[in-house]
């Protein structure tokens, strides 16, 4: 059993005071994570705590946060693992905040919902299911695992300067779709990324590949939108 | 006051195959939810979805009919034979429809579905997106929610349905991002909140998993059925309950006691490790009481070195990162500590094959809801069908009755009642004495819950928990609101939760008590075999403010297969 200390950003919009930080010590023993921490300051030291939590088990993507200067799940954070005495918690950086450790998704989802995030199909459906190889499934694999935690969108430079810009979530979201084989979207997507606001906004600084806690490749994903958005305009095809 | 036609309550994966029904029939529909849809517990689902497609070469002659009858050899009996058969009939196109959403299931060479082995069926029949395939069916639901641009309250948490002359007309909800509680009302309510995991301490749900759906209907005269019957899974991790897939032991993986022997041999000589749920569990569990857990304690071995990390990371990647992160063991070299944890209410909203309940103008789907298909035990990969498929049957339902206006209720004028009696009640919290903190009555009820109605049972223990749940609930009304601010309150929440939490536990307390014998996940030492004569029957509960609930119960639904005995 060790004491840690949390230092904690917190925010009340009711106060109109600016965000502060607050420090909680917390006896931590075994395999203690960040949340659950965040939930005995909650418990037994300040009711007023507030923070998105679901599954703890890092699938539902509610409690990604700024831990000690690093982009992290709290969930899936081991505080002991951690090696120090003192955990800064703040919300995801650079959104706007409702309360505490937690911000406005409103941005973030209608960014997502702007790149049409849905398989589009234009052919007679089968019976059966839609064929589709091993090889051609094992296209999605990465980017089919995001749980939109919103990581990567806080971590990027070009969101923080360009309101506008998509983002790395929503467009590895459009990555994960056009790479289906089973996607007949045509040109029909195209439009929502293919265009200043959208990949060409990325200048593939990568952040959002070291935030995600789900160690996926965002960046990678956009660089095949601008190539598949090149292949198109030249060979009339995106792959 | 908002007015939809349609009041979708949680949005998970049932709730969400509600809402896409609805709104394709032409209904107004609105989705009230605690978190983002795609946050929803149904994301943690792992090892698939049963179907009888029949792509496995093992399955070629599989059919909805053996399906069935795997499901109510499963239940122990208990399951609505012909509700467990519209479920597997369902299967097929239901499996088909979210491919044709976009699910990226795996696949076999021929490109078809790839299906798996699961514990209790008959024929490799579960359909999987490696060990992921809730999150996978989760975001393709959510995906055609956004695309049918269905109405979305996100952070709303439903506290009370608006119930008046014994018809439901809606809801009241707090918005947890801009404070204060709003009155919905609807021709139809249907509820879809999952599970009541959380009213143990072992549990494998998220922390939402709080049953408070259920509580709702409960609390408003709707009968809770067969709430005795919990399911533990038999791989939960050792320290945090997080679940392993039964997708492990399909793939082969092994379980070991302390000397390193596969002692299901001596439990179910055929099946192994992929027998049913209730029976793997509590062969664990003897293991682990007769002193055969490893070092001597209370957890075994899920070993999976010999499917190497090739085969791992194919099919059971998500296994080992949680196992690395949250048990510090990597599975391709070391066996995995587990124990069996909370998983799964068998019981819940007393609800007929298409969501309706005794109360006109309110439906209930998925976890929350009770049918009968899973009976006294429900095999894996069965849960995720449910949601999909009585999800569909819900909204359908809903939506003939709005569109038809044959059972639905009118919404009403709102008198702003109901919001002032949520209020009151919140008032009413922040006034009390304070001399209990409802975390400790939470932890003592969790406790009461893993120790008294555990994998195994007897009299003494369970007469004991119903008079100690009894005290708890005198005591949580001495237990104060801390923090009474507008915005995002959890305190609130949770201690509103509580409550509810407090009555479900209560429920399966006092039906677990009563019903003596022991029938799938319901195993006591006292009474051990089953009884057809007198037991073969659904238990429900009906709310009572003071006290327990009062029991009734009625018949199963018969008719396609005898009762036998289970033999794996």
């Amino acid at each position: 059993m060790s004491d840690i200390t949390f230092h904690i950003k917190r925010f009340d919009p009711a106060d109109g005071k600016p965000p502060h930080y607050q420090d909680f010590v917390v006896p931590i023993a075994g395999s203690m994570t960040v949340l659950e921490a965040l939930f005995s300051i909650q418990e037994k030291q300040d009711g007023s705590l507030a923070f998105r939590y679901c599954c703890r088990s890092s699938i539902c993507g509610s409690c990604a946060m700024y831990i000690n200067g690093r982009y992290r799940l709290a969930c899936q954070t081991n505080i002991l693992h951690m090696g120090v005495d003192r955990v800064t918690v703040e919300a995801l950086p650079h959104m706007p905040l409702v309360r505490d450790l937690v911000w406005d998704m409103d941005d973030f989802f209608t960014k997502y919902e702007a790149i049409k995030p849905w398989l589009i199909r234009n052919s007679e459906l089968p019976d059966t299911e839609v064929t589709q190889s091993p090889g051609e499934r094992l296209k999605l694999n990465m980017p089919i695992d995001c749980i939109l935690c919103a990581a990567c969108y806080s971590s990027c430079p070009s969101v923080w300067t360009e309101s506008n810009y998509l983002g790395p979530a929503a467009l590895l979201k459009a990555y994960r779709f056009e790479v289906d084989s089973r996607d007949e979207a045509g040109k029909e997507r195209l439009p929502s990324w293919d265009n200043e606001r959208g990949v060409y906004r990325c200048h593939t600084i990568a952040n959002c590949s070291e935030a995600c806690p789900k160690e996926l490749n965002p960046t990678e994903g956009i660089q095949w939108l601008k190539g598949s958005a090149v292949r198109r305009r030249l060979l009339g095809r995106k792959k | 006051m908002v007015s939809h036609q349609l009041i979708v309550v949680g949005a998970g994966l049932a709730g969400l195959r509600a809402a896409v029904e609805a709104k394709d029939a032409g209904v107004d529909v609105a989705m009230l939810t605690q978190v983002h849809p795609g946050r929803s517990h149904s994301g943690a689902a792992q090892g698939g979805v049963n179907g009888a497609l029949a792509n496995h070469p093992d399955a070629q002659d599989d059919t909805p009919e053996k399906h069935a009858f795997d499901t109510v050899k499963g239940s122990d009996y208990l399951a609505d034979q012909r509700s467990a058969l519209q479920m597997t009939t369902d299967a097929v196109p239901a499996i088909y429809e979210l491919e044709h959403m976009g699910c990226p299931f795996s696949r076999f060479d021929d490109g078809r579905i790839a299906q798996r082995p699961f514990g209790g069926a008959g024929y490799p029949r579960t359909c999987y997106g490696a060990d992921k395939t809730g999150h996978y069916m989760l975001h393709a639901l959510v995906e055609q929610a956004y695309r049918r641009q269905i109405r979305m309250y996100i952070e709303w948490f439903v506290c009370r349905l608006i119930v008046e002359d014994g018809v439901c007309k809606g809801v009241v909800a707090y918005s947890m991002t801009k404070g204060g509680f709003e009155e919905f009302r609807g021709e139809a309510v249907i509820v879809a909140t999952g599970g009541a995991g959380r009213t143990y301490s072992n549990t494998t749900n998220a922390v939402i998993s709080t049953g408070g759906g259920a509580a709702m209907a409960y609390h408003s005269g709707v009968p809770l059925k067969d709430m005795e019957f919990v399911q533990f899974h038999p791989t939960g991790l050792y320290t945090t309950h997080i679940l392993m897939t039964e997708g492990c032991r399909g793939e082969g993986g092994y379980l070991l006691n302390k000397d390193g022997e596969r002692f299901m041999a001596r439990y179910a000589p055929t099946a192994m490790e992929l027998a049913p749920r209730d029976i793997t569990s509590r062969s664990i569990q003897t293991e682990i009481n007769e002193g055969r857990g490893i070092d001597g304690k209370d957890f075994v071995y899920l070993d999976l070195r010999h499917l190497g990390a090739e085969k791992l990371a194919e099919r059971l990647p998500g296994t080992r990162d949680l196992s690395i992160h949250f048990e510090g063991v990597d599975p391709v070299y070391d066996p995995i500590p587990i124990a069996p944890a909370q998983h799964y209410s068998m019981g819940g909203i007393d609800t007929d094959v298409d969501g309706r309940t005794v109360m006109p103008g309110l439906l209930a789907a998925g976890e929350c809801a009770c049918v009968s298909v899973h009976g006294a035990n429900r095999l894996g990969g069965n849960s995720l069908l449910e949601t999909v498929v009585f999800g569909r049957r819900a909204g359908a339902a809903a939506a003939r009755d709005i569109l038809g206006h044959e059972h639905a209720a009118r919404p009403g004028e709102s008198d702003g009642r109901a919001v002032v009696a949520v209020q009151a009640t919140v008032d009413e919290l922040a006034g009390r004495e304070g001399s209990e903190d409802a975390y400790v009555v939470r932890e003592e009820m969790t406790e009461i819950m893993r120790t008294h109605y555990g994998i195994y049972r007897d009299e003494a223990a369970m007469k004991t928990g119903v008079d100690e749940l009894l005290a708890l609930k005198e005591r949580l009304k001495k237990a104060k609101l801390r923090h009474t601010g507008g915005v995002w309150n959890l305190d609130m929440i949770r201690t509103m939760e509580l409550e509810g939490m407090l009555d479900v536990a209560l429920a399966t307390a006092s039906g677990a008590l009563v019903r003596t014998e022991s029938r799938g996940s319901h195993a006591r030492t006292d009474f051990e075999t089953r009884d057809d004569e007198r037991w073969l029957k659904h238990t429900l509960a009906f709310y009572q403010a003071d006290g327990p609930p009062k029991l009734d119960y009625k018949p199963v639904e018969m008719g396609l297969f005898e009762p036998q005995e289970r033999k794996y």
